[in-house]
């Protein structure tokens, strides 16, 4: 496929998502954002696309209060990474983790690292490997969601899994 | 609380203001100077500090801004009331002359500042005395300060630091910078850049620009250099950046290791700082000039924000193998650690004071975020502040003010940098250009 395709499809698709607004409201707290979260046509996407493993696989995964442990939702979503990690064996990966704002700097920017490595952990468990994945913790640097309560913070503690320039990006 | 007010009393007394302090509330008729005490209220001194003569012609302006800063000075700490200039009754025209205190007396100015200023092209030259009013006599001697016009704020923080110092028996910290992170832009979209200033605000200067992330800047012993975190590589890692030429350079540099809460160990040349790596933080050390690395903590737990001791024996960390985090003492090079915060909620980012007495530190309880202080062995914890989100206390160079940053709530909430006493007195933001965050209080200056 083509560079030229793969931007066109990423550009559909931001604007699929923008209609339907945040594409990760319906994630369950602390579980992983999973298949078909909030986007309507799956058909259209190319499944090799950055664009559909960021949105169909699920480029995301929630934790709990201070807590870097990956939850039963959280692996179905790493599974999925994983197996399309594994057959798209040219893109390499940052993960990066996130903490919400309930926090100092110090302590969050560790906690990031630990959830970061979490996520990582367990793609090489699935056969990723691990010179393929790089992580890098923000801390509470790089809030998602702006509001200072729950439901945002429960978006805000995550690791998200980037594809970086692969040989095909 | 006691303590540091029974000392402030006993230092005034060394200086011989009068004071005849023993912890207990001084009472005015032991002296003319006199910072009264009672249960948790300083009153405040009352002083004069009339506009300084101007002994040139090119001295008009400066001599009145020159006081002005002075009070602001004086004033700011809380310890000390102004009386204002249309209370005063008499004039100060001329340096030399003889002090009228009756007329000082009559309207119960304890202190009085007077000074005189000449200007001569570029070369601003200060003289100044204080004044014991009720005694009749000259707080000290009187001094002298010289310098080139574009530093006299410096020259007027100077002065203050010398009142400062001659009535309480502290030394001042006016004459000090702040290193800090401005912040702009929305929440999600925050733009950071190191900026410094004086610690009261003024001649802001930045010191690198909002293209990437920067954070927790920390000065050298000597305030020379500054240690930060920077994400200009992509990953978060120590750079040194020399304040006077504003040349930088990263000190950590392992493509892909995590390093970040770096500071200055007294000899400025080690740098203490966390790395993470396999997902677990903890603390190293790093000689700047070999390059030698040594690990301190091993611990598969969280370890981070470490702090040296003003001797350079011990380091002061938080750390969460107790399963929250909690602030720990070990020795410099690493050992054992003990821990020191045992109260409810959870302890960073501790501090260690200058004057190597007490350590500050954030706590989380409840939903709520403090600044407090502690002894070293972590007894006669005492809690300063109370907010939605208050973090990062640095020290002023005398250890008796915490500058930190204050966080509101919300869609809009904005970073701004606050002051308290350690007495949990004198709480006030600091005034900065934009948002600001992560403080850190330079040295006094030389």
């Amino acid at each position: 496929m083509s560079g030229l395709k793969k931007a066109f499809l990423v550009a559909a698709l931001l604007g699929l998502a923008a209609c339907s607004g945040n594409p990760w409201d319906d994630t369950d707290a602390y579980g992983g954002s999973g298949p078909g979260a909030g986007i309507g046509a799956p058909g259209q996407l190319d499944p090799q696309s950055p664009a559909y493993f960021q949105q169909e696989v699920g480029d995301r995964v929630l934790f709990a209060v201070d807590q870097s442990t990956l939850s039963e939702a959280a692996k179905a979503t790493l599974v999925g990474q994983a197996r399309w990690l594994t057959s798209n064996p040219d893109y390499i990966v940052t993960i990066e983790g996130h903490a919400d704002e309930q926090g100092t700097r110090e302590y969050n920017l560790a906690l990031g690292a630990r959830r970061a490595n979490a996520a990582r952990e367990f793609l090489i468990s699935q056969g990723v490997a691990g010179s393929r994945l790089q992580v890098v913790s923000y801390g509470k640097e790089r809030p998602l969601e702006i509001c200072s309560n729950e439901a945002c913070y429960a978006k805000n503690r995550r690791a998200v899994t980037v594809l970086a320039g692969g040989l095909t990006g | 609380m006691r303590t540091y007010l029974a000392s402030l009393a006993m230092g005034a007394a060394l200086v011989g203001a009068a004071i005849m302090g023993t912890g207990q509330p001084v009472k005015a008729q032991d002296g003319p100077l006199r910072i009264e005490i009672t249960d948790g209220v300083i009153e405040p001194l009352p002083y004069a500090v009339p506009d300084f003569v101007p002994e040139t012609p090119a001295a008009a302006e400066l001599a009145r801004e020159i006081s002005r800063v002075i009070a602001a000075d004086l004033s700011g700490t809380g310890l000390f009331r102004e009386i204002p200039a249309s209370a005063h009754i008499s004039k100060i025209s001329n340096f030399d002359s003889p002090v009228s205190y009756a007329d000082w007396k009559a309207i119960n100015a304890q202190a009085l500042i007077t000074g005189g200023l000449s200007v001569n092209g570029n070369r601003l030259t200060v003289r100044f005395r204080g004044h014991d009013v009720f005694a009749e006599k000259e707080l000290g001697s009187g001094l002298q300060f010289a310098g080139t016009t574009d530093g006299w704020r410096r020259m007027a923080h100077k002065v203050a630091d010398v009142i400062y110092n001659r009535i309480t028996g502290e030394s001042g910290y006016f004459d000090s910078r702040v290193v800090f992170v401005s912040e702009s832009g929305p929440k999600n979209d925050r733009r950071k850049r190191l900026a410094i200033m004086d610690y009261d605000g003024a001649n802001v200067q930045y010191l690198t620009n909002s293209a990437s992330i920067v954070l927790a800047p920390r000065f050298s012993p000597t305030g020379d250099r500054v240690l930060y975190t920077s994400y200009e590589s992509g990953f978060p890692q120590i750079h040194v950046l020399d304040v006077g030429s504003v040349q930088r350079r990263v000190l950590s540099s392992d493509n892909g290791i995590m390093s970040f809460a770096p500071r200055f160990a007294p000899d400025g040349r080690t740098v203490v700082y966390s790395q993470a790596q396999g997902g677990n933080t903890d603390i190293y050390t790093l000689d700047i000039n070999s390059g030698a690395r040594q690990r301190l903590t091993s611990a598969p737990s969280i370890e981070t924000a470490p702090s040296y001791s003003p001797d350079g024996s011990q380091i002061v960390f938080e750390s969460d193998r107790s399963g929250a985090p909690q602030l720990y003492v070990m020795p410099a090079s690493g050992g054992e650690a003990r821990r020191i915060s045992f109260g409810a909620g959870r302890y960073g980012t501790p501090v260690w004071s200058p004057r190597g007495d007490l350590i500050a530190f954030t706590k989380q309880n409840k939903g709520r975020f403090h600044i407090g202080v502690m002894r070293t062995d972590g007894s006669e914890e005492r809690l300063l502040t109370a907010s939605f989100l208050d973090e990062g206390p640095t020290w002023s160079p005398n250890g008796r003010v915490i500058m930190f940053t204050r966080e509101t709530q919300g869609e809009n909430g904005r970073a701004l940098l606050y002051s308290v006493d350690i007495t949990g007195r004198n709480l006030k933001p600091v005034r900065t250009p934009d948002g600001a965050s992560d403080p850190a209080w330079s040295p006094l200056q030389n």
